[in-house]
């Protein structure tokens, strides 16, 4: 862990609070930027928590990851709106541009990794995807190169 | 001159590029010593022609002008300045007679009242609307059972999609006996192509807020979380401020309003499941769990959170709290029908104009909302169907266009009324596809805990799969409703109750579809990649090299002024070549 002291920080934050799991991993995640198998080990001996009880929280819920990702996130929206607007061929010209293929989901050099999203909810600018925390709409497969080149 | 120039700043407004314009304008007025005061407001609805900007002054009309950009705004305001308004840009002003802006003219804004009028984060903006004026009349006039007879003699009914009357829900948990007892708000909207509850929580916090402690008091519940959807970053933002606010006001915290009365509110994120908008599921969450739905009764009126007396209720029903606790029962009542009072928000996006988010008084017929509010189709291909309701919801046909909207009205087609998304589509989308969509989504989501959910809808996944690769057997389609059925009755909750709507619907409403694909081994709409097939005309083809240019994958061959070659083999059928073509050279077949 890279960040041993910050983690030790967060973790003593919520210990003793009742249903603080799932934020507190939220929280340890936000820092090393996933859940390792050693993180959830350490926050399991700090808590008194049973690894499997985490390990079973880390991969019910989407927005835990367990493998390390890019330095920008580019969500793409998957939603019933976008997917009539043409979030497939989005998807697909991105996979193309960042040479990914169909089961990785990061970049090489470690600059971006994708994640379909289920909705993003701005359905009025389908198709739609964030990086980080920009939302970029209306796209077509050809706006994409421009977009990347701002990262 | 002075007057007031208010910005949309929701997410979809930053989306389109609304904080620039905000900036932009700060600057230009700043630098011409123009005497206006720059708010910011978030979602009026009208996300079609966002970035959203709206001029006020006292002595002339509102004028709510759409697309603007850093680069129009200064002659924009120069010209209102002037008096003579650029025209292009306006959306909707009070000029416009009214069959021009149906989109207004027809809705009936309850929830939707403050949104894109006041500042979301400034408690002043909301106080000065009429603001805890009801949690006011709740604590100093009336009883508990006065506020919950209220709600019951309303006739709201839950807007997170089953549609059970709010009062009554609210009368079982006071009913229950408890020394401590939790409220819930639920704002994990999770329906794909629904963004009501989203706006609301943007554009209006408080009102949510102080739905919930009207709840809170009504029920006798002392402590309540927010359950927000972590992919919603700027409501959460709002209601970390409003509660801090209404906290700071006395609103919130020890003895509200003087009375003994005690209510504290936290925020909960979600961490990404849908099934967690189910209520047992939801509170397993808040308790740090798998969120997996259990078995009731109990009901959480009984025993829900920490195994406490809990009332979950939905945003948009707690936005209409405060409404009637202002205005009476009786007046709520008048709107609606007869079993389905009040309005209803919708989501309106996909192939439709006016793509935003409207509130209409229930019983208006779908056309209306579709064709009046909504402006009509945006593209010149004709309306196919839309879908109601999301991944629990369904599809209907063009017949089925004069369903009235309410509760009872789109059930009995099939679909559900649900949170309120309404997808539009057009003849470009194949509703084998769309049902296959969503089948995958719910695949995804069920957290398994119920056999046919979690195998039935993943059996059902692969015969549509088989459907739409041409590989389908007219067989399929009974087996797809039995295993529905199946499904249907064999699964816990809601999720599962409803995963097979979507195909069950788009069978009964568009099954001509599913036959061409299983017979002609064709996709009419031209989307199931597997069954089409991109060609280039000889005859037409000018050697123009833009297709070969526009491919992604390089499969186009050919030399500039000669006819050119699409190798089938590595055709990826993306369709790039189809729309880039300007000499119709290329079909799709």
């Amino acid at each position: 862990m890279k960040f041993k002291t910050e983690i030790d920080i967060t973790i003593n934050k919520f210990i003793g609070k009742k249903g603080a799991l799932i934020p507190l991993l939220q929280n340890v995640q936000d820092i090393e930027g996933y859940l390792s198998k050693e993180l959830m080990s350490y926050v399991s001996n700090k808590t008194g928590t049973k690894l499997a009880h985490i390990y079973g929280v880390a991969t019910f819920y989407t927005m835990f990851r367990l493998k390390p990702k890019g330095k920008h996130i580019i969500r793409v929206c998957k939603g019933t709106a976008c997917h009539v607007s043409g979030a497939n061929s989005i998807m697909d010209k991105l996979n193309i541009l960042l040479e990914l293929s169909d089961d990785e989901d990061t970049t090489k050099d470690w600059k971006f990794t994708v994640i379909p999203v289920a909705c993003l909810g701005c359905c009025s600018l389908s198709p739609v995807i964030m990086i980080d925390d920009n939302t970029y709409g209306k796209l077509t497969p050809d706006s994409l190169g421009k977009i990347l080149k701002k990262y | 001159m002075s007057f007031v120039i208010k910005v949309g700043l929701a997410s979809c407004g930053l989306a389109a590029g609304a904080g620039e314009v905000y900036d932009a304008i700060v600057k230009h007025v700043k630098n011409n010593k123009i005497d206006v005061d720059v708010k910011k407001t978030a979602c009026i609805g009208m996300c079609f022609a966002e970035p959203l900007v709206e001029i006020l002054a006292e002595d002339r009309k509102s004028i709510i002008y759409g697309n603007v950009t850093p680069d129009n705004i200064a002659e924009i305001i120069d010209a209102y300045d002037k008096g003579t308004p650029v025209e292009e840009n306006i959306i909707l002003s009070n000029k416009l007679k009214g069959s021009e802006n149906k989109t207004f003219k027809k809705q009936t804004r309850i929830v939707l009242r403050n949104c894109g009028i006041i500042d979301p984060v400034s408690i002043d903006d909301y106080l000065g609307n009429r603001g805890y004026q009801a949690l006011e009349k709740a604590l100093k006039k009336m009883s508990r059972e006065d506020i919950i007879q209220e709600i019951k003699n309303s006739g709201l009914r839950g807007r997170g999609g089953a549609g059970f009357p709010t009062g009554l829900k609210w009368q079982f948990a006071y009913s229950s006996k408890s020394e401590k007892k939790y409220i819930i708000c639920n704002a994990d909207e999770g329906d794909p192509g629904a963004f009501m509850d989203r706006s609301v929580l943007e554009g209006d916090p408080h009102n949510v807020i102080e739905g919930m402690i009207i709840g809170a008091y009504a029920i006798g519940a002392d402590e309540g979380y927010l359950y927000c959807r972590a992919e919603y970053p700027l409501a959460i933002k709002h209601l970390k401020i409003a509660i801090q606010q209404a906290t700071e006001k006395g609103y919130l915290g020890k003895n509200i309003l003087g009375s003994d009365f005690n209510f504290e509110l936290h925020i909960k994120e979600g961490a990404g499941a849908f099934v967690c908008g189910e209520e047992t599921a939801l509170m397993a969450s808040i308790e740090g769990k798998r969120g997996m739905p259990s078995i009731r009764p109990p009901f959480p009126a009984q025993s829900g959170l920490w195994g406490k007396p809990t009332n979950i209720n939905n945003v948009e029903t707690l936005a209409n709290i405060t409404w009637i606790i202002l205005n009476g029962a009786k007046e709520y009542s008048k709107y609606g029908t007869e079993k389905s009072k009040g309005t209803k928000v919708f989501a309106l996006a996909g192939k439709i104009k006016n793509s935003g988010l409207i509130e209409v008084p229930m019983g208006m017929p779908l056309r209306e909302v579709i064709y009046d509010v909504g402006g009509g189709m945006k593209t010149d291909k004709p309306f196919k169907g839309v879908q109601l309701g999301g991944p629990s919801g369904g599809c209907l046909s063009a017949e089925m266009l004069d369903t009235i909207v309410d509760y009872d009205s789109i059930n009995k087609t099939g679909a559900i009324m649900g949170s309120g998304g309404m997808v539009v589509m057009d003849t470009s989308s194949c509703m084998v596809d769309i049902a296959k969509f969503f089948l995958n989504f719910t695949q995804n989501e069920s957290c398994g805990k119920c056999t046919f959910c979690r195998v039935g809808t993943k059996r059902m996944l692969e015969i549509l799969i088989r459907i739409s690769e041409g590989n389908g057997k007219m067989e399929d389609l009974d087996k797809l409703e039995e295993l529905a059925d199946n499904i249907i009755k064999g699964s816990l909750c809601g999720l599962g109750q409803t995963a097979p709507n979507p195909v069950l619907t788009t069978l009964k409403y568009f099954k001509e579809e599913y036959i061409a694909h299983i017979k002609d081994k064709k996709c009419p709409a031209g989307v199931c990649k597997a069954l089409i097939k991109f060609e280039i005309i000889e005859d037409k083809c000018v050697g123009c090299t833009v297709c070969a240019m526009k491919c992604p994958v390089k499969c186009i061959s050919g030399e500039r002024k000669q006819v050119h070659k699409i190798d089938q083999d590595l055709c990826i059928k993306c369709g790039a070549c189809y729309d880039a073509c300007k000499f119709d050279a290329i079909i799709k077949g």
